[in-house]
C-alpha cells in the first residue's frame, strides 16, 4: 500500500475543503493510506510570485518539515500550480545546502494528483460519472510549466455520460494569477470575464479544472453573471458517481 | 517619442484601455487572426523546437561576442563606402541624424518604420528643426496623420484600430471620400506617398539586421515603401539597434525565417532590401550618400545585466499576441513603447526601474509568451526576477508594502498563526469590501468561506477511527 502525504494547499483547505476531502476520498478508494500533516500551511507562491522571495522562505521551510516529516512514499497536491511552486523550492535553496537537499527530496516526492493517479496509480477509469456537458479548462501552470497536461483528461474521458466540449480560447489564462488578480483586478477580470463567456459559448452546463485559484476566480465571474454554470474541481467529478 | 509613451499611473492607464471596447476588439481579432497564420507557417517549416534552439543560439553567441561583431560590422560597412557613428544615448543619436540632415539642406524626410527611430524620439528632433518627417509604411502613416497616434504593437502598429476609424481620418484630414475597404484606401494613401518618395531628401529607415560579415544593412517590409525610402533620396541615414546583428548571411536566413513566420504567419516577407555601402558608379539607382547610426541607449547597461539574453530579441511581436493581458490593455496598457511581455522584461532594464518598475505587474505569469518566442527568451523568468530584484533590492518598494508581506509570511510560515488566521477566516463571510478584495470583487464575487475548514474534517475524522 502507497502513503501518501496530502498536501492540501491553503486555498482548498480554506475556501474549497470539498476539492481536499474528495481528493482524499479518491486516494483512499485507489489504495492508498493518506496522511495528513497539520502543520503545513501555504506553499508560498503568492509571495514568491510577488517578487518577496526571502519572505516566502519561512513557508517554504515549514511545508518541507511537514511534508517530509511523515515520510510517506508520496506527496499529493490537488493543484497544478502549488505543486509547481513546490517542485521548484530547490531554485530557491541553491547557497543552503542542508536545505537544498531537503528541497531536492520533497521537490521528487511530490505530484499533481491527476498527474499521481494516471502515472504513478496506473489508474484512469475510476468508474465516475457526470451526465453533463463540461468545459476543461487546463490551467497555465499545470499545463505549461509543470508538463501535466494529458493525465486530468484521460481521466475525464473515463467518466460515463461526460462530454466535453472545446471551447474558443481555451489554453489561454483565466487571469487568475494569484496576486495579480487583487493587485490589477480589473484587467484580471476582464481575462477572467472573456474566459467564462467562451465556457457559456460553448454550452457548457459544467466548468471543470485541477486548479482551485482558477475556478475560484471563474467562479466568480459566473456568479456575478448569474450564469448556470456549475464550478466543479476534477477530484470532485471524479468522486460523484 | 521615446521610450515612454505615457505619464499616467498604471491603474489609471490600464482603465482607460479596458474603457475601450473597439481597441480590444481589435485586438482580439489581430491576435486570433495572427497567432492562427503563425502556427500554420509553423507547421510547414518542421520542428519549431529545433527551430528555435538554433535561432537562439545564433542571437546568443553574437551578444556573447558584439564587440567583435559590432567593428567587424564598422570595418567592412566602412570599407563598402558607409559612414558609421556609435551614439550612446538617444538624444546623441537622434542628433547626428539631424546633423546629416541639417548638412544636406533637407526640407523633406520619409521614414520607413523603426522602432528605435521611435525609441530616439527622431521624429520630434527633427521636426522641431523645422524638417517634415513622412511615416510610409501604411499603419504608422495612417497613425501620424491621426494627430500622432502612438503604435500599439511593435509590428503591427495601428493594431488597435480599425477600418472605419481610419475611413474617418483619411476623410477628415486628406480629404478622401471612398469606402471603408481596405485595399482602396490603401491604393489612394499609396498615391499620396508616392509624391513624398520623390521630392524627399533623405530617406530614414532602422535596421532589421545588419550582417558583419559584408557590413550590410538589411529591411523586410510587406509594402515595399521600404525599398522605395532606400533608393529615391540621395541621402539615406539608417539607425540600426546595437544588438541587431548577424555573422554572416547563412544566420541572417535563419532569423529571417524565424522573423517574417513569427510575425505575421509568411515564410518571407514581401520585400527584403539589402544595401551594402552608398550606389557604386556601375549601379543604376541607390543612395549617393549611406550613414549608419549604430544606437547603445541602454543596450550596454542590459548586456552586462543578468537579463542579457532579451537582447536576442528579434522583434516580432509575437509574445504581445500571445500575451493574454496584451490582448485587453494592448500595447498602450503599458505605457512604454515596448510592450507585452518583452517590454516587462527589457524595459525595466534598459530604461529603469524608477519609470518603470510598476510595469511588471502587468502579467499573470501564464508562461504563454516563452512558448512561443522564436528565440527562445526567459521571458517569465525575466518577469519573475525583475519582480524579485523590485521587491527586495534597494527602495523599489514602499516601506508599508514590505512590512504587510512580511507579516503575511510569518503567518504561512508559522503553523499556529496560520491556524489563527484560518480559523478567523471562516467568520469574515461579510466578505471584506475594503483593501485588495475590492479589487477582486468590481467584476466578480468573492467565495463564501465555509465554516470546517479541510484540516478540520480530516482531524474530526481521524477522531471517530478513519473513514468517513
Amino acid at each position: 500500500m502507497k502513503t501518501v502525504s496530502f498536501f492540501s494547499t491553503c486555498l482548498t483547505d480554506t475556501v474549497l475543503p470539498d476539492v481536499s476531502r474528495d481528493s482524499v476520498l479518491l486516494l483512499e478508494k485507489l489504495g492508498c493510506r493518506v496522511v495528513f500533516n497539520p502543520k503545513q500551511t501555504c506553499c508560498g507562491q503568492p509571495l514568491a510570485n510577488s517578487g518577496f522571495q526571502q519572505k516566502a522562505k519561512k513557508a517554504m521551510e515549514l511545508q518541507m518539515e511537514a511534508l517530509l516529516e511523515d515520510e510517506a512514499d508520496y506527496v499529493v497536491c490537488p493543484s497544478g500550480s502549488c505543486t509547481l511552486q513546490v517542485k521548484e523550492y530547490p531554485n530557491f535553496f541553491e547557497d543552503q545546502p542542508d536545505l537544498l537537499e531537503k528541497a531536492e527530496r520533497l521537490s521528487e516526492k511530490i505530484y499533481e494528483l491527476t498527474d499521481f493517479i494516471v502515472n504513478i496509480l496506473q489508474q484512469t477509469d475510476l468508474s465516475a460519472s457526470l451526465k453533463a456537458k463540461a468545459a476543461y479548462h487546463p490551467s497555465c501552470h499545470m499545463t505549461r510549466l509543470l508538463d501535466v497536461k494529458e493525465p486530468p483528461l484521460a481521466l475525464l474521458k473515463q467518466v460515463a455520460g461526460l462530454e466535453l466540449v472545446d471551447f474558443k480560447g481555451q489554453d489561454k489564462c483565466c487571469g487568475f494569477g494569484g496576486t495579480f488578480s487583487v493587485k490589477l483586478g480589473p484587467l484580471s477580470g476582464a481575462m477572467a470575464a472573456e474566459k467564462v463567456e467562451n465556457i457559456r459559448e460553448a454550452g457548457a452546463e459544467y466548468l471543470i479544472g485541477a486548479d482551485a485559484g482558477c475556478l475560484m476566480n471563474l467562479q466568480g465571474v459566473i456568479e456575478r453573471r448569474g450564469y448556470p454554470i456549475k464550478v466543479r474541481h476534477i477530484a470532485q467529478v471524479l468522486m460523484a458517481s | 517619442m521615446t521610450i515612454k509613451t505615457s505619464d499616467l499611473p498604471l491603474k489609471e492607464r490600464l482603465q482607460k484601455e479596458l474603457g475601450n471596447p473597439q481597441m480590444r476588439k481589435a485586438i482580439a481579432n489581430a491576435q486570433d487572426l495572427l497567432n492562427g497564420k503563425r502556427e500554420a507557417a509553423f507547421e510547414e517549416l518542421g520542428d519549431f523546437e529545433q527551430w528555435r534552439e538554433t535561432a537562439g543560439t545564433i542571437r546568443s553567441h553574437v551578444l556573447e561576442n558584439l564587440d567583435y561583431y559590432l567593428t567587424q560590422f564598422a570595418d567592412k560597412a566602412s570599407a563598402a563606402g558607409a559612414q558609421v557613428y556609435f551614439a550612446e544615448d538617444a538624444s546623441q543619436a537622434a542628433g547626428y541624424g539631424l546633423e546629416i540632415l541639417q548638412k544636406r539642406k533637407a526640407v523633406k524626410a520619409v521614414k520607413s518604420k523603426s522602432m528605435v527611430t521611435e525609441e530616439i524620439g527622431l521624429n520630434e528632433m527633427l521636426e522641431e528643426a523645422g524638417i517634415e518627417v513622412i511615416e510610409t509604411d501604411l499603419g504608422e502613416y495612417l497613425l501620424q496623420i491621426d494627430d500622432h497616434d502612438k503604435p500599439s504593437h511593435i509590428v503591427v502598429p495601428a493594431l488597435h484600430k480599425n477600418r472605419d476609424h481610419f475611413r474617418r481620418v483619411l476623410a477628415e484630414k486628406k480629404g478622401y471620400k471612398g469606402d471603408n475597404v481596405p485595399e482602396n484606401m490603401t491604393r489612394f494613401v499609396r498615391q499620396l506617398i508616392r509624391k513624398e518618395f520623390l521630392e524627399a531628401d533623405v530617406g530614414i529607415t532602422g535596421c532589421n539586421f545588419a550582417v558583419a560579415e559584408t557590413g550590410t544593412v538589411t529591411l523586410v517590409t510587406n509594402e515595399g515603401n521600404g525599398r522605395f525610402v532606400t533608393t529615391a533620396p540621395k541621402t539615406q541615414v539608417v539607425f540600426l539597434g546595437m544588438e541587431r546583428i548577424v555573422p554572416t548571411f547563412a544566420e541572417l536566413d535563419i532569423i529571417f525565417s524565424m522573423l517574417a513566420r513569427s510575425a505575421v504567419g509568411a515564410k518571407l516577407t514581401s520585400y527584403m532590401s539589402l544595401m551594402t555601402g552608398p550606389k557604386a558608379p556601375e549601379d543604376k539607382d541607390g543612395p549617393e550618400e549611406l550613414h549608419i547610426i549604430i544606437v547603445d541607449n541602454g543596450r550596454s547597461r542590459v548586456l552586462e545585466s543578468d537579463f542579457r539574453e532579451v537582447l536576442r530579441c528579434i522583434r516580432c511581436g509575437t509574445c504581445m499576441l500571445e500575451c493574454p493581458a496584451y490582448r485587453h490593455i494592448s500595447g498602450h496598457g503599458y505605457g512604454t513603447l515596448y510592450p507585452g511581455p518583452l517590454g516587462l522584461a527589457l524595459v525595466p532594464v534598459l530604461a529603469g526601474y524608477d519609470d518603470y518598475k510598476e510595469i511588471t505587474k502587468i502579467c499573470s505569469l501564464c508562461g504563454a509568451c516563452n512558448e512561443v518566442c522564436p528565440v527562445k527568451i526567459p521571458l517569465y523568468e525575466f518577469i519573475f526576477e525583475h519582480r524579485r530584484i523590485i521587491a527586495e533590492e534597494g527602495n523599489l518598494t514602499p516601506a508599508g508594502e514590505k512590512i504587510l508581506m512580511g507579516r503575511y509570511g510569518d503567518v504561512i510560515g508559522s503553523s499556529a498563526l496560520y491556524g489563527l488566521a484560518t480559523k478567523a477566516a471562516r467568520f469574515s463571510s461579510f466578505a471584506p469590501k475594503v483593501g485588495p478584495l475590492k479589487q477582486w470583487s468590481i467584476d466578480r464575487d468573492l467565495p463564501k468561506i465555509p465554516k470546517t475548514r479541510f484540516r478540520d474534517w480530516f482531524a474530526a475524522r481521524k477522531k471517530n477511527g478513519g473513514v468517513k
